[in-house]
């Protein structure tokens, strides 16, 4: 009986410790005046998540055929491309990759040589001030982190159930929701009196709705070969943004699976511990009253 | 406290060294002898939970410092750099950044036990102040490791709260220049917070050992904050309370590891994913949850009274609500120290509580429209609470009657 009081307090304590975390959210960013942003059905979301290879080769194939031309993704390196966990290229074909890039070296001849595994992506631009003249005075921003340098707002108490389902995805859902949220024109749903910058385009999720970037993409923009089975994907702004927002998390989090995977049997060792720990505790105590 | 010592020095060795530097007596007395009142409950074991806290948090810091790099130029990729490329980094990272928030919940749960349960009352006025300021150190460590990666949070945390300095009449611009090592947050600033932030942990853990020494003295308080009468009110702490403490210590885990594991980043802030740029503010400057509900005091003030404009008063504030912890044993002066037996308490203590946890959330509220005006009815009751009620209730409540002794309470609840 007294076993089941203290049974009874731990739990009470576990449960205030989970409140006092979850009360106090500090989450606030992005989508300050945009439309909800709608939550994706994400393979590497939950405790059991991975990353999709296909999605993740396809999603490098929309990175490296459009967005490359002006983002850069300065912490990867192009072994990162064949490492586990990730879009699983073959060593290979990620040497053939990266000789296929010019990269600066001072001490090369000329100052410049093929890539090899070991190099950082090449970044676009020479530096930011060049990066802003080619794009209209906007910095198109560093891939490498931007998906965890992004998030959605949710409203209480949505995010209070946050912590207990380990939502980690707002920074994909958001770059998903930002790619098909381009108007031709101002829509109605605009704030009023919003008048559009020249240079500039209509974005229902862009803090500001105002955006530098033009649409980057358009219904069969990147070619995707049919996989070995003869499955084929569509190829369309849907499905290239999901494709490179799974990719761009991948960039953000190389090793999520490993940590993942980790976590998993960590946590079932502190379970079963936990267990053995209290039966340890009960039976020492057994003689004492209090 | 050498008459609770049973040590008998097993052979010469021991001995030649017990009788040179006792260090096994001291050990025996008070890691495993040390009489412990026996109905301590399970709020009793943070007092372990967050010496394991600190043990993690220097663990991981130091290996953390072996890869990081204090450059403004350097220290964002640095820190990606130890999540991508160092061995078992992204966990060590993870622990660390995660440790900190699991610090202040055992933290404030430790805070409130003594807070509920009347620890901080004579002969323990010192083991509380010296908690407090364990507190305050540890807030500032953790505020100065929040700006080690370098993220647009961490450089703008930084300017609004390095602020408060220049509040000081006065001195306070030169001061907060000499916090800073210039006009504004910058190269000087990160490496001195970095060396403070390395050396502060140690000073926690020097206060940490006075703390328990000056535990060790009148000994536990307990759930109903009768004194030890007799021997057979305790029971001694190893095995008893090293094998509570330690299970405590691996359920504390649980939600650790998991956030660790599984959402390591949703205690941060997205922004601090975007290297500092002093040319961009971000929408929200937001600080740590941990330190909000001081945030919400900060803020709250946001008029002038007669000489004192509503900066000032904010600071004011602010290191008001840390006085009044530090003044708390002489303002409840009710003999009776568990709120169990004091009826009238209780509610004003689960208010305070309430109230404790709007502060947080209102700090993380932009300041306007209703926040403003709750946020001032929420600092009014903290200072309230301390001022007023606890000085009254302690000359008007009647409590309920109180056990005689531990063994009689905990026979009387075996027994109900």
């Amino acid at each position: 009986m007294i076993g089941a009081i203290d049974m009874f307090k731990t739990k009470f304590i576990i449960a205030a410790v989970a409140a006092m975390v979850g009360l106090t959210s500090v989450s606030a960013q992005a989508a300050e005046a945009g439309a909800p942003i709608e939550r994706q059905n994400w393979s590497f979301a939950g405790i059991f998540g991975t990353y999709d290879e296909n999605q993740l080769q396809r999603g490098f194939q929309v990175f490296r055929e459009v967005c490359a031309s002006c983002h850069g993704a300065s912490l990867i390196a192009f072994r990162n491309l064949s490492e586990p966990g990730g879009p699983g290229f073959s060593e290979e074909q990620v040497k053939a990759l990266a000789a296929e890039y010019e990269v600066e070296d001072p001490t090369a001849e000329g100052g410049r040589r093929p890539g090899i595994p070991a190099d950082r992506w090449p970044s676009p631009f020479a530096n930011d001030q060049e990066a802003r003249d080619a794009n209209g005075g906007s910095l198109p921003p560093d891939f490498s982190v931007l998906a965890k340098a992004r998030g959605v707002t949710d409203p209480f108490p949505t995010w209070v159930f946050n912590y207990f389902t380990g939502y980690q995805e707002g920074g994909a859902d958001y770059i998903h929701a930002l790619l098909n949220g381009y108007h031709d024109e101002v829509p109605e749903t605009a704030p009023e009196g919003f008048e559009l910058a020249e240079g500039k385009y209509y974005n229902d999720y862009f803090p500001g709705h105002a955006i530098g970037m033009a649409p980057p993409l358009s219904d069969g923009l990147v070619t995707y070969e049919p996989g070995e089975d003869g499955v084929t994907v569509p190829e369309t702004v849907e499905q290239y943004s999901t494709d490179v927002a799974a990719f761009m998390m991948w960039m953000a989090e190389p090793h999520l699976v490993s940590r993942k995977q980790t976590g998993f049997v960590v946590l079932l060792f502190l379970v079963l511990f936990a267990g053995l720990m209290y039966a340890t505790k009960r039976k020492l105590w057994a003689g004492i009253e209090h | 406290m050498s008459e609770h010592s049973t040590y008998t020095p097993g052979n010469s060795v021991e001995k030649w060294l017990d009788d040179r530097l006792p260090v096994v007596r001291f050990a025996k007395e008070h890691l495993m002898d040390f009489p412990t009142p026996k109905n301590l409950n399970y709020w009793w074991t943070f007092g372990a939970i967050l010496v394991m806290c600190l043990g993690i948090q220097i663990v991981t810091g130091i290996i953390l410092a072996m890869h990081y790099t204090p450059n403004v130029a350097m220290a964002f990729d640095s820190v990606e750099h130890i999540r991508r490329d160092v061995n078992g980094g992204r966990i060590i990272q993870a622990v660390h950044a995660v440790g900190a928030s699991m610090f202040f919940v055992a933290l404030y749960i430790h805070m409130f036990r003594g807070l509920y349960y009347g620890s901080y009352k004579a002969p323990r006025e010192i083991i509380w102040i010296l908690g407090v300021l364990i507190f305050i150190l540890t807030v500032a460590t953790a505020f100065m490791g929040y700006i080690l990666p370098w993220g647009q949070m961490s450089f703008w945390g930084a300017t609004v709260i390095s602020n408060i300095f220049s509040a000081i009449p006065v001195v306070g611009e030169n001061i907060k220049q000499l916090v800073l090592g210039g006009f504004a947050v910058g190269n000087p600033t990160l490496n001195r917070f970095f060396s403070l932030h390395y050396l502060l942990p140690f000073v926690i853990a020097a206060i940490v050992g006075l703390h328990i020494w000056a535990l060790h003295v009148p000994g536990n308080n307990n759930p109903i904050g009768v004194e030890v009468k007799e021997s057979r009110d305790t029971v001694a702490f190893h095995p008893y309370y090293t094998m509570k403490d330690l299970f405590a210590m691996v359920v504390f885990m649980i939600p650790f590891a998991w956030f660790v594991f599984f959402a390591p980043d949703i205690l941060g802030h997205p922004d601090n994913y975007i290297m500092a740029n002093s040319q961009v503010t971000p929408a929200h400057i937001v600080p740590e949850w941990y330190l909000l509900p001081f945030y919400t005091i900060l803020r709250a003030i946001d008029f002038n009274v007669l000489f004192i404009d509503s900066k000032l008063g904010g600071v004011i504030a602010m290191g008001g609500a840390l006085v009044m912890l530090l003044i708390l044993p002489w303002l409840d002066t009710s003999k009776v120290r568990s709120g169990t037996f004091r009826p009238m308490f209780k509610w004003f203590y689960w208010l305070f509580a309430i109230n404790f946890v709007a502060l947080t959330y209102l700090g993380a509220q932009p300041a306007e429209g209703i926040y403003t005006v709750l946020a001032k009815v929420c600092t009014a009751y903290y200072f309230i609470y301390f001022l007023v009620v606890l000085p009254v209730l302690s000359r008007i409540e009647t409590p309920k009657p109180l056990p005689t002794s531990i063994s009689e309470s905990v026979l009387g609840k075996a027994h109900a």
